[in-house]
């Protein structure tokens, strides 16, 4: 038996979701530990730049009902009602919150927190823009995650920064007991066993080629979930940008086209005048990536392979771009090797964000249909943040709502779990055989030879959703998409590590990391396949329109045998009249 | 000194919340890195230290790094990151 530490409850993952139900759990002096794979103030929250939504009415008229109407059209109706309101009427709840622990938001002339707008808010359902998202300059994420740590520090959470979680133990009743973890640097596998379970490990953008995430976007509780029996959630909806840098990912804005830049393919053509007759270069987000991904599997793409388009902007002059687009021409000169001011720079649509997740209801606690219904928590395991579907974003999220979900779920959970943990004060005896179990899966990396490489099988894996199930999605292409995947999949076990020693050894951790990968990319295609609608970042060319009738239900995808299931969209918020699904334009 | 157990712990403290800095950090520890001085390797691990957002702004031009770091800082930079 391997080393053991026992909490009242452990968190794994160390972004703004783990530490804000860390700090509701370490205030109300329950024993907590945070395992985070890397530093805690390094986690991806940092780069939520933009900033938090709430109806504060700190500069346009605002209320928390106009807020959850856009929330539930942005989603294309599939946002569960109940949840929704519960996040937008607790929103300015959780800004003051903040503020008061020190968060530094910027300020207006009258002291008031800043807000600026953002895409899709409305005042009065649907009229004028909403000015809704506070901020704290360009750093929010920033500020967020070191507020949180540090009152964290203050509260005694205990910090367990650079261990890798590797699986959940789930006894024969189905309770989650704890999770196993690497010391990352000493490579000593750990036993956490705790009450209560909290995943907040982040989205899973890196199942694609081209993603604006950090490579720590890895999908870790997601893959934990799946090796525990449990399901995933709408797994088929992931939020695209369309002009990122290839290859690296990184975003190049609007803004670009905003200044007059226009899309060109390799026969140099402003195929955009092709797709949006009217607004050309400046359609909506979807319009823009749905053309570029076009324009590539016709062979109209440009470079060596093809795979990219090239967006110019140097025709409004050298001064111009210096003046206006600063940091994209950093960007651009870095990461592509080219300066706008003189040469086109390629871009191609990245993944940015994951809708889908681990099914949680309102107080974080894990469900899946189990005995007696859909929506069945699991004891002892919980999940809030990007890889949790609580489901807030539904089929599409709205900028700003991120940061949002992370505060008020993390602190649902954490009230949840204190009142879970004083309910079941005994701990359940440890299963273990299903430590063995997680040591197993560990050991088989210590294998010596073998014919492939983890970085091989993770580049054909994200090429294959990349050009499969990225935002052009069609059934033959899904299929083959399939197809490809089984073949890297049955190539697994012949791949072995390069090096094998104990410590900070990031080649065994990137083979685990690629285990929790390439599941959730076949959870990812499966469900896809099987929506035969488009909705919200779904778009199937085969199945255009939204159908309500068929598809207004949440996918439940388990792993064994790749089965689905379906649970009906929580229509019925919690006090106010349900927003009835009506066709979503802006 | 290139101790592969040192140079694995530096490989995953490059790993970090914005893409961006994963591929600025990533490509100058394979290229860059491993011809450098004991002295500006420390210097590199000592750099990781820094705040990503510090980081960040150092690397795209929005912030001056600390005199210790502009040299580095410069070298990174330089270090084209290609497709």
């Amino acid at each position: 038996m391997i080393p053991k530490r026992t909490f009242d409850a452990v968190i794994v993952g160390g972004g703004g979701a783990g530490l804000r139900a860390a700090l509701q759990l370490a205030e109300a002096d329950l024993k907590v530990a945070v395992i985070s794979k890397v530093f805690p103030t390094r986690s991806h929250t940092v780069s939520a730049q933009g900033g938090i939504t709430s109806a504060l009415g700190n500069v346009s008229d605002d209320n928390w009902h106009w807020h959850m109407y856009d929330t539930v059209k942005g989603s294309d109706y599939l946002g569960d009602q109940d949840a929704i309101e519960y996040m937008c009427r607790n929103a300015p709840t959780a800004v003051y919150e903040l503020e008061h622990m020190g968060l530094p938001f910027s300020r207006l002339p009258n002291g008031k927190i800043y807000q600026r707008p953002f895409g899709g808010q409305s005042q009065n359902y649907g009229g004028a823009q909403a000015i809704r998202t506070c901020a704290a300059a360009d750093r929010t994420g920033h500020a967020l995650l070191h507020t949180l740590y540090q009152r964290n520090i203050a509260a005694r959470t205990q910090f367990f920064e650079e261990f890798f979680a590797t699986d959940l133990i789930r006894d024969e009743a189905g309770s989650i007991l704890g999770v196993v973890a690497l010391e990352i640097e000493t490579g000593q596998a750990w036993l956490f066993e705790s009450r209560a379970t909290l995943l907040a490990t982040g989205g899973a953008c890196r199942i694609f080629r081209h993603s604006t995430n950090a490579h720590i976007n890895t999908g870790d509780g997601l893959g934990m979930v799946l090796r525990a029996g449990l399901p995933l959630e709408d797994m088929e909806f992931w939020q695209f940008h369309p002009t990122g840098i290839p290859e690296v990912g990184s975003l190049i804005t609007e803004g670009v086209r905003g200044e007059g830049g226009y899309l060109l393919n390799k026969d140099g053509e402003k195929f955009m005048e092709r797709y949006a007759p009217n607004a050309k270069d400046l359609a909506s987000r979807d319009v823009v990536s749905r053309a570029i991904a076009q324009e590539i599997l016709a062979g109209r793409g440009c470079g060596p392979h093809g795979d990219f388009v090239y967006l110019k902007i140097d025709h409004i002059g050298a001064d111009k771009v210096k003046e206006r687009l600063p940091g994209i021409r950093e960007l651009s000169m870095q990461f592509a090797g080219v300066d706008p001011c003189v040469a086109p720079m390629p871009v191609t649509p990245t993944a940015h964000y994951m809708m889908g997740g681990i099914p949680t209801n309102m107080h974080g606690q894990v469900v899946a249909p189990v005995k007696y219904g859909p929506e069945e928590p699991v004891p002892g395991l919980y999940a809030v943040g990007e890889c949790a579907c609580v489901s807030v974003h539904g089929a599409n999220r709205l900028g700003g709502n991120s940061l949002l979900d992370l505060v008020v779920f993390g602190r649902a959970a954490g009230l949840h779990m204190i009142d879970f943990l004083r309910e079941n004060p005994i701990p359940a005896n440890l299963p273990e055989q299903q430590v063995d179990k997680a040591m197993a899966r560990l050991a088989r990396w210590d294998k010596k030879t073998g014919t492939e490489t983890v970085a091989g099988l993770r580049t054909d894996m994200q090429r294959i959703m990349q050009d499969h199930c990225g935002v052009y999605r069609r059934e033959d292409l899904l299929k083959e998409g399939i197809a490809k995947l089984d073949q890297v999949e049955a190539r697994l076990p012949d791949a072995a590590l390069s090096d094998h020693s104990k410590m900070f050894n990031t080649v065994r951790l990137e083979a685990l990391e690629l285990e929790n990968l390439i599941p959730i990319a076949r959870a990812t295609l499966v469900s896809a396949l099987a929506r035969t609608e488009s909705r919200g970042a779904h778009t199937r060319e085969d199945f255009p329109k939204r159908d309500d009738g068929q598809w207004l239900r949440h996918t439940l995808y388990t792993r064994e045998n790749d089965q689905l299931d379906y649970k009906p969209v929580r229509l019925k918020p919690l006090t106010v009249e349900t927003f009835q699904p009506k066709e979503r334009t802006y | 000194m290139n101790d592969p157990a040192v140079l694995n712990r530096i490989r995953w403290r490059c790993r970090r919340g914005m893409l961006e800095l994963d591929a600025w950090l990533a490509r100058f520890l394979d290229v860059t890195y491993p011809n450098l001085g004991e002295v500006e390797q420390a210097l590199f691990e000592d750099l990781l230290r820094a705040e990503d957002d510090d980081l960040y702004g150092w690397l795209t031009g929005r912030a001056t790094p600390p005199e210790r770091y502009s040299a580095l800082v410069e070298t990174i930079k330089a270090t084209k990151v290609s497709i």
